[in-house]
């Protein structure tokens, strides 16, 4: 191998280069199906799709980053959905604004509890969330009556999640802009962000160095459960209704966005540059399937394959004898 | 000689503590049930439950490794599916259609060892990804539900034995006594368990990390086909669902933990997990015998699964020295 | 006598790092061959190499005069090599005699057969000399001694021709050293070959038939053991002569002091490991804690640190009292105190950020405002530090990783004194360490204490406790049983005291 090709091989950037490089890659697959792939309408449009899994992706990223997972994204998102319609439906007028806040903030809650179990309790991650997932779906439920949600999401929140308020760009992809851009400053250049890869990599010794893991753990997991929150308040505002099982499109990819990324799925490793490319990567991957029309049996297929084929040329571990 | 008692005992605490679980929360439900303990009750009971109890034995194998398998409920769905084109006809051809279906479980196990073998990817993105993959195989087999089984074999399995047993339990038994305990006596379990509990110590020791992960997946994949293919005796069809494959792995993983196993590894018994599994199913029907509100049973059910859960945070009480929560 | 192993023109390469370079070895039956050689000298590598673990780019590997190649751990151990590692290769969950048979276990029908395999691992345990353990108990479930001891018994249950220990008997108590040696001396006289890493000068006196230095990945000298001065052996080690090995002590002080101890304990009670601890600490002086490992040293530092919950007793800090709830309290400018873990790669350090994220990370507080990291006080600040300490990394981004284990430890030390502690603990800090860090350690030290700072240094190397600190308080069973300082400070009583003897019941 080149020494060029050898130095990209170990070098930190090199799943941001490989995702984006996939990118450019079904670009052109694309265009070569139809020529308005490569046109700035439809690439906006596909941003602005992206947009939503994005916000979930950023939760879900710095959950990993810490080494654990957030599997209550399905119902986080529509707890956010339901509840910012239903605050809708229960302030009226006063409520068109706020409803989105109180639909973010029903996440967080969701998200602390999640903290509390993982970091307080010492529950593994994967099965706490699981559990809240449940509880989540058992409010819901309740809260709804059984029936599908009735109420309508505020024309704010309509706004938000289809209007193009900025120099002609979708409201959505502002919103995930400044989310990204704080998740970027705040893993960066933060001492919450270096706590974050610390506790990632070895929580015992950012304990021993005198960070508080717990609470480091617990704000990680209150974002995510905000972040999922949020991106069901959007989608609400985009159907104008929330509806039953709107957050079960975003578990896997968000987790598959991530690590597409170049966030190791073990916790430590990661930018939120590669999340942001991994999410593009797969919301491309998603729109291109569906307007070559496979049928939804290809779709899975050549998603599951497209990941384990990407993740084998940059995410591989060492072997044993090194 | 006292003492090897003890310390066998010890090891399997906690299978017999969710065993316990599990008989106390069974006659919670048989009392309160209107029909009691009679074979309909009964044999319906198991054919659900023996269901979940075989996925959750599948995912325990890959836990022991520290790993994990959430392709689980995805081939277990694609072995429904194959099954209710293959296991029909004559009984010749039924049962060479249940080889099949077999076969082509444990072969989904071990293309996810070998990605994560030779292809050194972690096991949760892996799994993850060829679930993905698995279900869209099971699609294609199975665009709308439908299909047929081999009615005399679902009958039979579904049905209860001379004397009042469910078929299912003794299936049951047989995937226990077939599969489970000769992995765990034989030395590949064993090293299963070693990989589980101090990867790079076994590899030092000389044990074959690569050959036990691919065996261990393999093996996941078989029994999770097993449980594919008495869902279609149960149903009489086969039916892609993503809803159902999401919610036997999710199950899955929580049946084990239940069980008693740790997701760290390197300690747990897939008999814990059946009556993990068991303990998930039983209260489910307990929570509708009791006639509570049909609107709040899932939000009941989610509880319970938190708190069960959450039961080992019970002995964090007890902990002084606070490194020891960080592993 | 003929070798019965032999390495020949050896040389590894790590990326750019030469670990090996063209090395000689050579062991003969019924002979303990000691390996000596600073860290990064390539001892750990010949063994791995010996041992099937990593394979050499280029020589020879003969055993018993043919040409062999160990790919796997399992080759050479099935040719009669055994090796027993720093890092245990126990498994913690699994039972001792799952643990001693987990390769090649007896079977019947394709299954283990329980009962054989215990037998087996009684008479391994017997032939070690642990045959209190019993073959049932999870390994979790024994001391570091204990497991250590099953380690050896499973080497030798392989009835191995050639057994190689790299520093073995570092966590093992007083007894069970000394049966380690007995066993040792007796299997040298059955015949086997015994290759011996120690870093500890008496325990090659003791043990060692002969001895082969090596220095930067070469052989330097094999030579009879006792045939060369310790001076003469550490000098062929590091390349060079060294005068004194520890910085000179200052003159004790007199009795009366005005000024309040910089730390003073006082009846420091815990869940009964610890008892009613005293101990006083002036600023500029360095404090040894003693003892056999495992006594309540650890555990007294995790209280001053406040990991520990349930923690009764009284500290105050120059005069006054103060309370550390947790790290993060402890090491705040009000109280200053700092901890150096033992164990440096899982609790010191995070192997895969750069030396500057993990010099700077337990001072983040003081080179950020309001919550966002001022990156040039933090590039200064970490460059001073290498400088400071001479750390030897070729750049500040690199990862953590790719250090030495002497410059990771500087790391270490050097994270903490960002934040200008007033107090340091250090657990066992030149463990694993070249000779030439652990005296540039020393000298930090001293100079430490020389500067204001109270310095507890917790050691199980006797050597380092006398030449390093004006008093060594021992402890026994989570006690202080005795003080010693000056002239009283010896190897000698360093060890009675251990054994909490008093002077006269040693004679």
């Amino acid at each position: 191998m080149t020494a060029l090709a050898l130095r990209l091989r170990r070098s930190r950037h090199l799943p941001v280069v490989a995702a984006a490089a996939c990118t450019l890659g079904l670009l052109l697959v694309g265009s070569l199906y139809s020529r308005n792939f490569l046109s700035a309408d439809y690439l906006l449009l596909q941003l602005q799709i992206a947009s939503f899994l994005g916000l979930v992706a950023t939760g879900a990223m710095l959950v990993i980053l810490l080494g654990g997972i957030d599997l209550s994204v399905p119902w986080l998102v529509t707890v956010g959905g339901v509840m910012s319609a239903a605050a809708a439906g229960w302030w009226g007028p006063a409520g068109e604004w706020l409803a989105i806040p109180f639909g973010i903030l029903c996440g967080c809650l969701f998200g602390i509890v999640n903290g509390i179990g993982v970091a307080y309790l010492r529950v593994p991650s994967m099965i706490f969330t699981l559990g809240i997932n449940a509880v989540a779906q058992g409010l819901i439920v309740v809260q709804t009556g059984g029936f599908a949600p009735q109420d309508r999401a505020t024309p704010a929140m309509h706004l938000l999640a289809t209007g193009r308020s900025l120099l002609g760009i979708p409201n959505p992809l502002l919103v995930w802009i400044v989310v990204g851009a704080c998740t970027l400053f705040l893993l960066h250049r933060t001492t919450l962000g270096r706590a974050i890869y610390g506790v990632g990599n070895s929580e015992r010794a950012a304990y021993l160095s005198g960070v508080d893991t717990r609470r480091v753990t617990l704000l990680c997991f209150a974002i995510a459960g905000a972040s999922s929150a949020a991106a069901g308040v959007l989608l609400t505002g985009y159907s104008t209704k929330a509806y039953q099982a709107m957050g079960d499109a975003y578990q896997l990819p968000a987790i598959a966005a991530v690590v597409l990324g170049g966030t190791h799925i073990l916790g430590g490793r990661g930018s939120y540059v590669g999340t942001v490319v991994g999410v593009i990567l797969i919301t491309l991957l998603q729109s291109i399937l569906s307007v070559m029309q496979i049928p939804e049996m290809g779709r899975q297929v050549i998603y599951g394959a497209v990941i384990i084929a990407m993740l084998l040329m940059y995410g591989r571990g060492r072997r044993h004898s090194q | 000689m006292r003492e090897d008692w003890r310390f066998r005992l010890r090891e399997q605490r906690a299978c017999w503590t969710a065993a316990a679980l599990f008989v106390l929360i069974f006659a919670l439900y048989i009392a309160k049930h209107q029909t009691g303990w009679t074979v309909p009750v009964l044999t319906t009971a198991a054919n659900k439950g023996v269901l979940l109890a075989i996925v959750a034995m599948a995912q325990t194998l890959p836990v022991l490794t520290s790993g994990i398998d959430l392709s689980v409920g995805m081939v277990f769905v694609l072995a429904n599916c194959l099954a209710s084109h293959l296991v029909v006809g004559t009984p010749l051809q039924a049962a060479a259609g249940v080889l099949v279906v077999l076969a082509a479980g444990a072969l989904c196990g071990w293309i996810n060892g070998a990605i994560i073998v030779y292809g050194r990817l972690q096991p949760i993105i892996t799994t993850l990804a060829t679930g993905a993959v698995y279900f869209g195989l099971a699609l294609g087999l199975r665009p709308v539900p439908g299909g047929d089984v081999h009615a005399g074999l679902a009958d039979a399995l579904t049905g209860a034995l001379p004397g009042g047993v469910p078929a299912m339990l003794v299936v049951l038994l047989a995937v226990v006594l077939l599969v489970w305990v000769p992995f765990r006596r034989s030395a590949v379990g064993r090293a299963a368990l070693a990989i589980g509990s101090a990867e790079a110590a076994a590899y030092m020791s000389g044990v074959n990390i690569g050959r036990t992960r691919l065996v261990t997946y393999t093996l996941a994949g078989l029994l999770a086909s097993i449980g594919g293919l008495l869902l279609t005796f149960v149903t009489y069809s086969g039916e892609a669902s993503a809803a159902i494959g999401g919610v036997y792995t999710l199950n899955s993983i929580a049946a084990v933990v239940i069980g008693g196993t740790s997701l760290a590894g390197g300690a747990g018994s897939a008999i814990g997990s059946v009556f993990g599994a068991l303990v998930l199913r039983t209260i489910g029907d307990l929570l509708f015998v009791f006639d509570l509100e049909p609107l709040w049973q899932p939000l009941f059910q989610g509880v319970i699964l938190l708190a069960a859960v959450s039961l080992g945070a019970l002995r964090l009480l007890k902990v002084d020295n606070r490194l020891d929560l960080f592993k | 006598m003929d070798p019965v192993l032999e390495l020949v023109d050896v040389s590894k390469r790590y990326g750019g790092v030469r670990a090996l370079d063209r090395a000689q070895f050579a062991c003969a039956p019924g002979r303990i061959h000691a390996l000596l050689g600073e860290n990064g000298a390539g001892k750990s590598t010949l063994i791995k190499i010996m041992a099937g673990v990593v394979q050499p780019d280029e020589g020879r590997i003969v055993l018993e005069g043919s040409d062999r190649r160990f790919v796997h751990p399992q080759h050479a151990v099935a040719a009669g090599i055994a090796c027993i590692f720093q890092e245990l290769s126990l498994m913690p969950h699994l039972s001792v005699a799952d643990n001693i048979c987990i390769t090649n276990p007896p079977t019947r029908l394709g299954l283990i057969d329980r009962r054989a395999q215990r037998r087996v691992a009684e008479a391994a345990l017997a032939r070690a000399g642990a045959e209190d353990i019993h073959p049932l108990a999870p390994v979790d479930s024994l001391s570091l001694s204990r497991r250590q001891m099953v380690e050896i018994a499973k080497a030798l249950s392989r009835q191995p021709k050639i057994l190689i220990l790299d520093e073995a008997t570092s966590a093992l108590t007083a007894a069970d050293v000394q049966r380690v040696y007995g066993l040792l001396k007796r299997l040298r006289d059955e015949g086997l070959a015994i290759v011996y890493i120690s870093h500890r000068m008496n325990e090659i006196a003791e043990l060692a038939d002969e001895c082969s230095v090596f220095r930067n990945g070469r052989h330097v000298a094999t030579f009879e053991a006792g045939s060369q001065s310790d001076a003469q052996t550490v000098e062929m080690m590091i390349g060079r002569d060294i005068a004194h090995a520890f910085p000179p002590k200052p003159p004790p002080r007199a009795a009366a002091e005005t000024a309040p101890p910089a730390l003073d304990v006082r009846g420091l009670s815990w869940g009964g490991r610890l008892h009613d601890i005293r101990l006083a600490v002036r600023a500029g002086e360095i404090v040894g804690l003693g003892g056999l490992d495992g006594q309540g040293q650890r555990e007294f530092f995790l209280a001053l640190f406040g990991v520990l919950r349930g923690v009764t007793g009284e500290v105050r800090q120059g005069g006054d009292p103060v309370s550390a709830g947790s790290p993060r309290q402890a090491k705040r400018r009000g109280i200053g105190i700092a901890l150096v873990p033992e164990d440096r790669k899982t609790d010191g350090l995070m192997l895969p950020m750069s030396v500057r994220d993990n010099l700077s990370f337990a001072a983040l507080d003081r080179l950020s405002r309001a919550g966002v990291v001022i990156a040039s006080a933090e590039a200064e600040a970490t460059a001073a530090m290498v400088r400071r300490l001479s750390i030897k990394a070729p750049e500040p981004g690199d990862p953590v990783a790719t250090l030495s284990g002497g410059n990771q430890q500087k790391v270490v030390i050097a994270k903490w004194l960002m934040n200008a502690p007033r107090i340091v603990l250090l657990s066992d800090p030149t463990r694993g360490i070249d000779v030439g860090t652990k005296q540039e350690i020393y000298v930090l030290l001293r100079r430490l204490a020389e500067e204001g700072a109270a310095v507890l240094l917790y050691s199980t190397d006797y050597a380092e406790l006398i030449g390093c600190c004006d008093r060594v308080a021992v402890f026994f069973d989570g006690r202080i049983v005795r003080w010693l300082a000056g002239a009283e400070l010896t190897e000698h009583a360093l060890v009675a005291s251990a054994l909490n003897l008093t002077a006269e019941t040693l004679h």
